[in-house]
């Protein structure tokens, strides 16, 4: 059977390309995904402490269905807003997003 | 634990329960009344506001032990009873703001937009789980990035949205890693349960050292402090003004009310780790957005980086992690929300009377409309810590608080600051009562909700600075029950 340690060193490091994605990219939906891959990374933590550890008790389970609602939420809510700065701006990009300074 | 029946539990969450049917009622009325929503709508966003404190008052009010309700995910204590009553007066205030507001006020669905942020804060402040806190996070949340964005018309408000909710999806995605680690090495989603496995080290210093920084991270971000504290300036320059005054206070006590309660239940084994790092974290966001404040020219990022340093100062209180701290922390916070509730209040009458955010176009104000002029200069000097605001007191009582955890460095550093302070908001005043200018001959239009809403705030302000007694015994309970186990 595979050791819970791979499970968590490959979350671990899907949080890191996730959180490297959001700080690093100037696409906002580029963004968006790099949030995604983050919250992705901590399913897979959950999902892995429940099945290895916790395999009795329901709340892994329940938080990791909660997380996926609560993310496809943002993220319905995160395109809108991108689609409604597109139509003022006509760019995604958020180094062009700077009317607002100092 | 005790068992509650379930008759009960309901009606412990009737003001939830109440929050959610106000939202459905405004979304109904926006449909049916089409002629009327704009001068009604907030007015009976604000009346249900005020049926929801009552119904908190009569039927959820706390015992004298807290009581865990839904199976341990709620704990109804005096902690989440006095955090709503500051949300659910919060959420009426901004509601009156915006009624009657152009470009805000033709869309019912900004008012459900409100009390469904509101519910999601009420809960952040009752809930003692992993999983309903992140729950109640986004629920709060997720309404305000759409309100940072609601003037889709707007360059600058649509930029904002974007910008709020990015920063704030990574941050909470931050803050969620940190609940996975939590829940994995200890096998408990409840936080008294994983406080008590932490304090008998049942997890690597390390670990839990690691954790409390990722926790933070979100935490941080929805209180503003630095050095997460990028979007704040920007988020409150674009932002519909009411919204901004909404994300400057209740968002900002939310924020305190789940960091208060993870910090003292699930970290206590931390406490010297906690006391620096939240010390730090005061001293930087009092440095950086006093330091930033001097030089504005708009008076939205004034107020945005004075909520900056203003919340480095409210951590003041939570860094000395005792009763008294917490006390003062939430005497702060109800000074805070009435105070800059009423200062964003005025910026929104004045830009909607001259077009402008710009400190500038403030000249004259006195003479066009003295009224407004006086309710400024009590808010500003309230934020600055003159008695006999609100204000002087909430400061008085964090810098009290530090100088009783023995950490008097801090509460001198406090004071510094607070001086600094002063004396952008009094440059401010100075636009308002010395400079002159052309058209301070017109009045400003004024509408009877605005004019309810600003007076309500100054008269709290001027209670909360005068009438100490009442308020710190309910700051000084809610204290108490947030740290019996």
């Amino acid at each position: 059977m595979i050791p819970i340690s791979w499970f968590l060193i490959f979350s671990a490091a899907l949080f890191c390309i996730g959180l490297f994605g959001v700080l690093a990219r100037k696409n906002t939906i580029g963004m968006l995904m790099g949030v995604e891959l983050m919250l992705n990374a901590v399913n897979i933590n959950l999902l892995a402490f429940w099945a290895y550890r916790y395999a009795g008790q329901m709340n892994g389970l329940v938080f990791v269905a909660i997380v996926f609602a609560a993310a496809a939420a943002e993220a319905a809510v995160g395109l809108a807003l991108i689609i409604s700065v597109y139509r003022r701006r006509t760019t995604v990009m958020a180094d062009e997003l700077n009317l607002m300074k100092g | 634990m005790m068992t509650v029946p379930l008759g009960d539990m309901l009606l412990k969450i009737l003001p939830e329960l109440g929050l959610l049917v106000l939202a459905a009622v405004l979304l109904t009325l926006d449909l049916l009344w089409r002629s009327r929503r704009c001068r009604f709508l907030g007015w009976i966003a604000a009346g249900g506001g005020a049926v929801v404190i009552l119904l908190s008052l009569l039927f959820a009010r706390p015992g004298p032990e807290p009581l865990l309700l839904w199976g341990g995910m709620m704990r109804l204590d005096s902690t989440g009873f006095v955090f709503r009553m500051l949300f659910v007066t919060g959420m009426a205030i901004t509601a009156l703001f915006a009624t009657e507001n152009e470009g805000i006020c033709e869309h019912g669905e900004f008012f459900t937009l409100l009390v469904i942020s509101t519910l999601g804060m009420t809960l952040m402040a009752s809930v003692v789980d992993l999983i309903m806190i992140y729950l109640a996070f986004e629920t709060a949340s997720i309404p305000l990035y759409a309100l940072a964005g609601f003037l889709i018309r707007d360059k600058k408000s649509v930029e904002s949205g974007v910008k709020y909710l990015l920063f704030g999806a990574m941050t909470s995605a931050v803050m969620l890693y940190g609940f996975s680690l939590l829940y994995g090495f200890t096998g408990s989603t409840n936080l008294y349960e994983i406080g008590a496995q932490l304090s008998a080290g049942q997890l690597p210093a390390g670990l839990a050292v690691l954790t409390a920084l990722l926790v933070t991270v979100g935490f941080a971000f929805k209180v503003s402090a630095a050095p997460l504290h990028f979007w704040a300036p920007d988020v409150y320059e674009g932002a519909p003004t009411s919204v901004a005054g909404f994300l400057s206070t209740a968002s900002k006590a939310a924020g305190f009310a789940v960091l208060l309660r993870v910090l003292l239940v699930v970290y206590p084994a931390l406490s010297s780790l906690w006391t620096g790092l939240i010390a730090a974290l005061a001293v930087a966001s009092m440095v950086v957005g006093n330091l930033q404040a001097l030089n504005q020219k708009n008076i939205k990022r004034l107020l945005a980086y004075s909520s900056i340093a203003q919340a480095g100062t409210i951590l003041i209180g939570a860094a000395a992690q005792s009763d008294f701290g917490v006390t003062a922390t939430m005497y702060y916070l109800m000074a805070y929300l009435v105070t800059n509730l009423a200062a964003f209040g005025v910026v929104m009458v004045v830009g909607r009377a001259v077009g402008s955010d710009e400190i500038s176009a403030y000249a004259g104000l006195s003479r066009r409309s003295p009224g407004t002029a006086l309710i400024l200069l009590a808010v500003l000097l309230s934020l600055g810590g003159i008695p006999p605001f609100a204000g002087f007191i909430g400061k008085l009582l964090v810098f009290g608080a530090a100088v009783e955890a023995n950490m008097a460095w801090l509460a001198v550093v406090g004071v510094v600051n607070s001086v600094a302070a002063l004396y952008y908001y009094l440059r401010v005043l100075k636009v308002v009562y010395l400079d002159r200018a052309e058209n301070e001959t017109q009045p400003l239009n004024m509408t009877s909700a605005w004019k309810a809403a600003l007076v309500g705030c100054v008269v709290l302000v001027v209670v909360l600075g005068v009438l100490v007694s009442p308020f710190y015994t309910w700051a000084s309970q809610a204290a108490a029950s947030l740290i019996v186990y």
